[in-house]
């Protein structure tokens, strides 16, 4: 029990997480949660938006309390930021009026260390992230990288016993996270940091493979813990290896399922009235069909391959993939994505065949979309205020999703000339009696 | 979608509609003035004058009397910067308070200036009996009111909109509440802050200059400065003297600019939460010799090490104070509690107006106080009117002409800035020698000064207009009529609103000043409730005084509520594309 306690750097027991909605009632946003980040590792968090995994990180950071639940850092239980850890943020929350030494230096205010002590510190950090030269730089003067480089020496300046890193890397463009990666891992590696664990929030599942030794699937709605999958392989990993392809596979397998597992269980609930929709533009959808349509795909394609071919990283790919299985144009199955008969006739017919086969698919697989129809139709004028289908999405739904799911049905239904929506006075249209 | 405004006349409108809580800060700060008025009418027996200095016309004194204007600018300027810091900051902290401060900064930015100066004159010389100090304060205090209201909005702005990343960052770093203030928040806050201090500063020296020479009944005062130099050129008929006080001013408003605010502006550049480069960096050659001194910089450093390690030190902010006990109990014993409070308090002081004006004041006193507002409406509608119509088209015309924007935009700025009352007699001297009608020909006076206020709102439109509009425009041949209504005026829209918003403000203040006029013995009025307040105060008859600033207030807050803030809302509704 002792020796456990020791060799965990922090622990979550049944830690859940629930915020108010518009009404009072709890919106759980995690569940039940356990999880134990070890000494020695980098512990990986992988979901999509929307799974909570940046609660989950603030939550191991003191920042946010969990409903219920124990948070256990070091033998103590946590309830506020706690010293010993240190956060890196995917927008580098720098401030912009102080200068890259000045930043580092904030870091270290709580520590109530001399001036000349804590320039000492910083300067080091400045020297091991690859900063030199740029101390006196204003935040506005360097590129993302660099930022975020100043991000991480304020991280570790304050020598920390746990490092938090949320999306650090999904701000900067890739060849600039692949260099901010590498230079992490090998400063990890040869154990020149004074960090004892890392824990890490990504969507991007190379990245993760790339980095953890351990790495959680967060399911969404509300977040859980939906599996666990070590990462055996020996660092510096090649991102070309077999072992390494197969683990990346692994994961989209289990995202996918995840997915249309999600998708399924949604359906049931009133009728599937509230299921929620990515936000996912018509002319996105068309153009991945079209993709997936011609060579080398020919309708079918490994979603490993084609996020890379498409350079899509999750957070884009899996909506995509979501609103072409929920408007059944595609069929999502252990990893790979299938074109449907309907959506191939898509993928090759014109624009007026497209917008018809695109509204019965809309009216037929997209209650929410049947349900405004209708109502619009049994209406006198042909109107109905948002509010009213709001609310019920609401009752569902957290708020960003019930603004993604109305943002998405309109956008569908204008493309499909089902019926539109005047954001001036915040009603839906039947499209054929909208002033044009 | 809420929509938020950073203006002189605004701050956040959280809520396009007037609320319960509109009409109860309205009662209170009415109520406050209403009684202050009554109060200082049973206070007014046993003042006494101080001995006050004899105000030279030579030209030769006016350095010295500049520069005692520009110390009471910049005390109030001080005065001002610490009740942001305290009203604000509660505000943004604790929703019960801000249910509370910040409909009433609303209204308190909405009573004319000048109107309830008499009362406070009354009251910070009975503070201070025999001295100068009093009148010295009460001009500070006009000055103040002129520029804190705004500021603590700007601030409180700041506080609620602090970015969520930043402010996890220093809870993770475990900053205490004196270590956030003054390393997150404060420097958040502080372009916001300067310039609206800027634009502050531009109605305090029409305030200061109004407020040194004042005389409520039989009590007269006469601070040294400016502005009593031009009450006593007025007095004596020296139109000379009125050009050599408009030349001090103007001398002092330059040098005022370039020693405090462009060196703070281009210091608090780099506060600006933009992680951009700017294409404009706002330079000073004043900060620039500062940071280029060696030797001063060698020196300043201690201090500014000082400072830092101020902001730096882990004070912790008592946690559980008594004030806080108050602002925090559990939710809804706590919301009864305070809003029962507040109920009670209300009406208290609704009970105790009735019983303090009910004697005082008739109806009719409202009826003819309401019927000159009305006539004031119509002419600050009216100059608002012709000022559009005169300055949007110059100001597009000057705006879309980068060269001349830059050259025409400080002149423009510092028109704003310029106190128009010091033009007042040349304008009164000219009604008085052509014999004009001073109902009408004193109405421009109104919107002298705040008519540049929509000039150079509007060239700051037109030069942000983006150019790729222009040229999609320009290559589907839009011209004429059609251009002005579908591309460039929803273009400057926002623009023109907020330097509308201004003017009007600045025209309801100066009416005061500007309906009635003397030059020597002879006495101009053009009626309105300006003239009405002004008649009141001359004869020291209180209650009416607050009754013409009550009802100026109710009137500025009507239009305020029912034009400005839904054509505002309008205007960010409308021209943002996401």
């Amino acid at each position: 029990m002792i020796r456990q306690a020791t060799s965990c750097i922090i622990e979550m027991r049944k830690v859940c997480k629930a915020f108010a909605k518009p009404s009072g009632e709890p919106l759980p946003v995690l569940e039940d949660i356990d999880l134990s980040i070890r000494e020695g590792e980098i512990l990986g968090l992988l979901g999509r938006s929307g799974s909570g995994k940046s609660t989950l990180l603030r939550i191991a950071g003191g920042l946010i309390r969990p409903t219920s639940g124990d948070v256990v850092y070091r033998g103590e239980p946590l309830s506020e930021p706690a010293e010993g850890i240190g956060v890196v943020f995917q927008s580098f929350a720098l401030f912009p009026w102080l200068t890259v030494i000045e930043n580092v230096e904030a870091g270290l205010d709580a520590l109530g260390l001399g001036h000349d002590e804590a320039r000492r510190r910083a300067m080091s950090a400045i020297d091991l992230i690859g900063l030199d030269g740029f101390q006196s730089a204003y935040p506005r003067e360097l590129s993302g990288g660099m930022r975020q480089r100043v991000g991480f020496a304020r991280a570790i300046v304050i020598e920390p016993v746990l490092l938090l890193m949320d999306e650090p890397f999904s701000a900067l463009d890739v060849l600039t996270a692949e260099t901010l990666r590498t230079d992490f891992l090998d400063l990890w590696i040869e154990r020149q940091l004074p960090t004892k664990s890392v824990l890490l929030v990504t969507h991007n599942i190379e990245e993760a493979v790339m980095m953890c030794d351990r790495i959680l699937v967060l399911s969404s709605n509300p977040g859980r813990i939906a599996a666990e999958i070590a990462v055996p392989l020996a660092h510096p990993r090649n991102r070309l290896d077999t072992e390494f392809h197969g683990i990346v596979d692994e994961f989209y397998s289990i995202l996918t399922s995840r997915t249309t597992e999600s998708i399924g269980a949604q359906s049931r609930i009133h009728g599937g009235l509230v299921q929620p929709l990515p936000a996912v533009p018509t002319n996105r959808l068309a153009g991945f069909m079209e993709a997936l349509a011609s060579p080398p795909y020919q309708g079918r394609a490994e979603l490993a391959r084609i996020a890379g071919a498409l350079a899509l990283d999750i957070k884009d790919l899996f909506p995509i993939a979501e609103a072409l299985h929920i408007l059944e144009f595609a069929e999502l199955k252990e990893g790979a994505i299938k074109l449907t008969a309907a959506g191939r006739i898509f993928a090759q017919s014109g624009t007026e065949e497209r917008k018809r086969l695109f509204a019965e698919h809309l009216l037929r697989f997209v209650p929410l979309a049947a349900h405004i129809s209708r109502v619009l139709n049994e209406r006198e004028g042909h109107l109905a205020p948002r509010v009213r289908f709001e609310s019920e999405l609401e009752d569902h739904l957290n708020p960003s999703g019930t603004e993604q799911t109305l943002l998405a049905v309109i956008d569908w239904a204008r493309y499909a000339e089902l019926f539109t929506y005047d954001d001036e006075t915040r009603t839906f249209i039947t499209s054929n009696h909208s002033a044009s | 979608m809420e929509h938020y405004a950073e203006l002189l006349i605004g701050g956040p409108w959280y809520k396009r509609f007037p609320s319960w809580r509109d009409a109860a800060a309205t009662l209170l700060v009415l109520a406050i003035v209403i009684l202050l008025g009554s109060g200082a009418h049973q206070m007014v027996a046993p003042l006494v004058a101080a001995q006050q200095p004899e105000i030279s016309l030579s030209p030769s004194a006016l350095p010295v009397y500049a520069l005692r204007t520009t110390m009471r600018m910049l005390a109030a300027l001080v005065a001002s910067l610490i009740f942001t810091f305290i009203y604000a900051t509660p505000a943004a902290k604790s929703r019960r308070a801000e249910t509370v401060l910040i409909p009433l900064l609303d209204v308190l930015q909405s009573v004319p200036v000048l109107g309830y100066l008499s009362f406070t004159v009354v009251f910070f010389v009975s503070l201070f009996p025999g001295t100068s100090l009093g009148p010295e304060l009460a001009a500070i205090f006009a000055i103040f009111t002129a520029q804190a209201w705004n500021m603590a909005f700007s601030f409180y702005q700041s506080l609620i909109t602090v970015p969520a990343d930043l402010d996890e960052a220093s809870r993770g770093f475990r900053f205490t509440g004196w270590q956030r203030f003054w390393r997150l928040e404060v420097p958040f806050a502080m372009p916001g802050l300067v310039w609206n201090m800027m634009m502050s500063m531009s109605g305090g020296w029409f305030f200061v200059v109004a407020s040194e020479a004042i005389s409520v009944g039989k009590f007269q005062m006469a601070l040294p400065g400016i502005g009593s130099y031009v009450a006593l050129a007025i007095q004596q008929r020296e139109l000379a003297g009125v050009g050599w006080a408009i030349v001090a001013m103007s001398v002092t408003i330059l040098i005022y600019d370039q020693l405090l605010f462009r060196p703070l502006v281009a210091w608090a550049d780099k506060f600006r939460f933009e992680q951009t480069a700017a294409l404009v960096v706002p330079r000073s050659w004043v900060l620039d010799l500062f940071r280029g001194a060696r030797l001063l910089r060698l020196l300043g450093e201690p201090i500014g090490r000082a400072v830092q390690s101020g902001g730096r030190a882990r004070l912790a902010l008592p946690r559980k104070s008594r004030w806080r006990l108050v602002f925090e109990l559990p939710d809804r014993a706590g919301d009864v509690a305070w809003f029962g409070f507040l109920l009670a308090a209300l009406a208290y002081v609704g009970w105790k107006l009735v019983q303090y004006a009910a004697p005082q004041l008739s109806w009719g006193d409202v009826t003819i106080a309401v019927s000159n507002g009305m006539l004031t409406l119509a002419r600050v509608v009216i100059l608002i009117v012709l000022a559009t119509v005169i300055w949007v088209p110059i100001g597009v015309g000057v705006g879309l002409r980068p060269k001349l924007a830059e050259k025409v935009q400080p002149i423009a700025q510092f028109l704003a800035a310029f106190p128009a009352n010091l033009l007042f007699p040349v304008a009164v001297y000219l009604i008085v020698k052509f014999a004009l009608a001073p109902k009408i020909w004193l109405s421009p006076l109104m919107i002298l000064g705040a008519q540049w206020y929509i000039l150079f709102n509007v060239i700051a439109g037109a030069s942000a207009f983006p150019s790729d509009f222009r040229e999609a425009a320009a290559s589907f041949r839009i011209r004429g009529w059609r251009w002005w209504r579908q591309v460039m005026l929803p273009g400057i829209f926002p623009y023109y609103v907020t330097g509308a918003i201004t003017a009007s403000g600045g025209a309801w203040n100066a009416s005061i000043v500007s309906e009635a006029v003397s030059w020597g013995p002879t006495r101009l009025s053009g009626s309105g409730l300006g003239a009405y307040i002004a008649q009141m105060t001359e004869a020291g008859d209180y209650p009416r005084i607050a009754l013409g600033v009550a009802v100026m207030s109710v009137f500025v807050i009507t239009m305020n509520r029912l034009l400005w803030r839904p054509l505002y809302a309008f205007a960010q509704r409308r021209t943002r594309l996401d």
